[in-house]
């Protein structure tokens, strides 16, 4: 790929010796021979399998659970239930004041979503692992579910998350994220044409080569150390050490070798429960996601769906823009409250537009949660932009690279969000992509620039 | 029935970091009886290729070579924190720190290299090759090795530096939502070409060509990494992939790659590039988080040459032949449209 040097010449020094060269990545050799070591090529003697016994429905309450047939089977060590994790209920981003606590290790008296986790056991085997949670027993009386996030907005839907109160995430007192700049109103009605659509996506997977899991292997000093493919070593060894309500000098996290991150192991899933089975158990444990886990229980990327009602003028002006965003947390909260506020301040995208009106919703439904994908709270507000403004040139007969750079932030403009932009560069990658592509732009924007007075 | 072409376009920004949480990062440095460098950190390598970016940030700040620099990370026991390794973060917040931690492990080396040398610290530079010489003088000089040693047995001096990265946390205003989200934003444009067949629906994708603004590229063929593996998943994204066909009906949802499709390396455009660098003022040597944005403008660019090419609108993703096809027939007026 050709590196072009010569824009933004006057703000760069090219004399560096270690930066700006290609040496070879330290573990590519490694991960093409089949050399590298990921924790699942650890093996300890006496290690246990943990195998999850999860919820086959939507939304239920739980009238019984009994795991007496799978405790008597040979092989089986330990079963856990609710009752042994000695602080249940969570939000990773706890560390970070984000409350509240909504998220059970095990489920205690309702099932919020299909796949979620109720019963851990603990076998001699994957084999008996898997026997043994087709033998607990756990009797449901199902309720209601709500599966869309604007039904589930809707006076008398079904609570999906008793912590919350509310089928949203509150936001200081406010149902949803809120972004006000300017007057939209206003600038609908000096505005020669108003354009309004509607965007959506459905939940998408990491897909990592390898999928979530660790192992957690006690020590004699009674220390628990734990090897992991998380992507954040200390949310997981702060939030584990909380759920254990053990000093957090116990837990030791080792990872760093990760067969595809993507955002799918920046949650706390697999590390507390197997770091509890090898406290209580004594022995190294291991819980691996299967390729059906990975898929359908771990988080996806949130489905969102997006409103824009833009104001526009004849000669290619957006003068408002209204978003109405909902982001599809699932049962639970994880990353999800921090991702709309992500998505809410993206927007009006990157684009100055002097009147911005925005209502980012973080909703609950019965639903595998959600959380963190590459591209966080912005890849689908991208893709609803960017087709929002071919619709907007098409409508109006201009070039749809000429109406971006009409409309493109440069340094000095004012954000919605209130920051004032610097180091912009949109201008320069379209004049580039357009030339790399004979895109047919009109030549008065080749000269622009992002700098100030552009 | 025919198989017809369109180009569309999308433009891009990208946040580096998240800086409601304040985002910090921590980096130790410390040199070795014979001037190795050792940086510790908690920090994950993903695969993206953290490690090497870290040594060559820690070899330009001190001015050794980058074999002279090892990293040693990812145990909570020894490394100081890091938030983790997500948002397009880790060079920018980590380098950061790295950048602070070096400059003060520089700074002992530079007075040890001194006292050997009888001249003032100020006068001396670090060739980036593993010697310190006098500045315009190249043969009054020592080698980083002599002056680590003897730091070590002659004048009892630890050759190392403390750095971290935070952010100023932003919490933002509840009515209007002023906030500060981000430091830094990197910025991409990718025009796409398709070829769609009218009879099935399916989309080819032909080439995807862009520009990316990345700050400063610190590894270059690192960045055009990013920016394949990117574009091949902002491929995946728009055209094959759902955990839930069928949303929001959980019904029907994959469990495997035998139904859970993605496009294989046949299935890959030709791909053009080019780089360019705006280096930002808050970052190590002027670098951005450019690893998510890379899947993200093609999205929207082939979601529109779609639309170019045969005149149908698919506003869900992803955007598949079966959608594609009803859009066809209903433009027709074969169809009710899809949704």
């Amino acid at each position: 790929m050709e590196h072009i040097r010569k824009i933004f010449a006057d703000e760069r020094s090219d004399d560096h010796n270690a930066v700006g060269v290609s040496i070879e990545r330290s573990d590519g050799l490694g991960h093409v021979t089949g050399k590298t070591q990921f924790y699942a090529d650890r093996h300890y003697p006496g290690m246990l399998t943990l195998k999850m016994v999860r919820s086959p429905h939507h939304h239920a309450k739980i009238l019984n659970v009994d795991t007496s047939a799978a405790e008597k089977m040979p092989g089986v060590v330990r079963v856990l239930t609710h009752a042994d994790v000695p602080s249940n209920i969570y939000t990773i981003l706890r560390l970070i004041q984000v409350e509240p606590n909504d998220e059970p290790v095990l489920a205690v008296d309702k099932v919020r979503f299909k796949g979620e986790a109720v019963v851990a056991v603990l076998a001699e085997s994957e084999a008996i692992a898997r026997d043994a949670v087709d033998a607990v027993r756990i009797d449901y009386e199902e309720l209601p579910p709500v599966f869309d996030v604007e039904e589930a907005l809707k006076p008398g839907a079904p609570l999906v998350n008793e912590y919350h109160g509310n089928n949203y995430f509150t936001y200081e007192g406010h149902h949803c994220r809120r972004v006000r700049y300017g007057d939209v109103e206003k600038g609908f009605a000096a505005a020669d044409h108003v354009v309004e659509e509607r965007y959506s996506s459905a939940p998408i997977e990491h897909a990592p080569v390898e999928t979530t899991g660790c192992i957690v292997v006690p020590e004699a000093n009674g220390r628990l150390t734990c090897y992991s493919n998380t992507q954040a070593l200390f949310f997981t060894l702060d939030n584990a050490g909380l759920i254990l309500n053990t000093p957090f000098q116990r837990l030791r996290l080792i990872g760093g070798t990760v067969g595809g991150g993507f955002g799918g192991k920046v949650d706390v899933i697999t590390e507390p429960v197997a770091f509890l089975a090898a406290d209580l158990t004594k022995r190294p444990v291991k819980f691996s996601y299967s390729r059906e886990e990975e898929m359908q229980v771990s988080s996806p990327r949130a489905a969102e769906r997006i409103y824009i009602k833009d104001g526009v003028m004849n000669d290619g002006r957006i003068v408002a823009r209204q978003i109405r965003l909902y982001v599809d947390a699932g049962a639970y909260s994880r990353h999800s409250p921090y991702g709309t506020t992500k998505a809410a301040a993206h927007m009006p995208g990157p684009y100055t537009i002097p009147n911005v009106q925005v209502d980012a919703h973080c909703v609950y439904a019965n639903r595998t949660p959600s959380s963190a994908m590459r591209g966080f709270g912005v890849t689908i507000g991208d893709f609803a932009l960017e087709v929002q403004m071919d619709k907007i040139a098409r409508l109006i007969g201009m070039d749809p690279m000429a109406l971006r750079m009409l409309n493109a932030y440069r340094d000095g403009d004012a954000k919605a969000h209130g920051e004032t932009t610097k180091g912009a560069a949109l201008v320069e990658v379209m004049q580039e992509a357009a030339k790399l592509a004979d895109w047919p732009l009109d030549g008065k924007y080749l000269s622009e620039s992002s700098g100030k007075g552009g | 029935m025919a198989r017809k072409r369109g180009r569309g376009l999308s433009a891009v920004n990208y946040p580096t970091g998240m800086n409601l949480g304040g985002d910090p990062s921590q980096a130790l440095v410390h040199a070795t009886t014979t001037g190795t460098f050792v940086v510790t950190l908690s920090s994950v390598d993903l695969g993206q290729g953290l490690k090497t970016v870290m040594t060559q940030i820690c070899a330009e700040t001190i001015g050794v070579p980058p074999d002279m620099v090892l990293i040693d990370t990812a145990d909570t026991d020894t490394g100081p924190h890091c938030m983790g390794t997500f948002a397009s973060r880790g060079t920018h917040r980590i380098g950061n720190a790295i950048v602070m931690a070096a400059n003060e492990a520089r700074a002992v080396l530079m007075e040890v290299a001194a006292d050997e040398l009888e001249v003032n610290a100020t006068d001396l530079e670090a060739d980036g090759k593993g010697a310190i010489h006098v500045k315009g003088a190249p043969t009054k000089s020592i080698s980083v090795i002599e002056t680590a040693l003897a730091a070590h047995f002659k004048h009892g001096k630890t050759i190392s530096g403390r750095g971290m990265f935070m952010a100023e946390r932003s919490f933002p205003e509840p009515e209007t939502g002023k906030m500060r989200p981000a430091t830094c934003y990197a910025h991409a444009c990718t025009i796409a070409e398709v070829e769609v067949d009218t009879e099935t629906g399916e989309v080819e994708v032909l080439s995807l060509k862009s520009a990316y603004e990345v700050g400063r590229a610190l590894n270059p063929k690192m960045v055009e990494q990013q920016i394949i593996g990117g574009a091949w998943m902002g491929i995946s994204h728009a055209l094959y992939e759902t955990t839930e066909p069928y949303y929001p009906d959980r019904a029907h949802g994959p469990v495997d790659f035998n139904e859970y499709l993605m496009p294989g390396p046949g299935d890959l455009p030709e791909f053009g590039g080019v780089i360019l660098e705006r280096p930002a003022s808050d970052g190590p040597y002027g670098a951005k988080g450019v690893g998510e944005m890379t899947a993200n403008s093609p999205i929207p660019a082939i979601a529109n040459a779609i639309f170019d090419a045969v005149g149908v609108r698919v506003d869900s993703l992803p955007i598949t032949p079966e959608k594609v096809l009803r859009g066809i027939l209903a433009n027709e007026g074969a169809l009710e449209p899809a949704e």
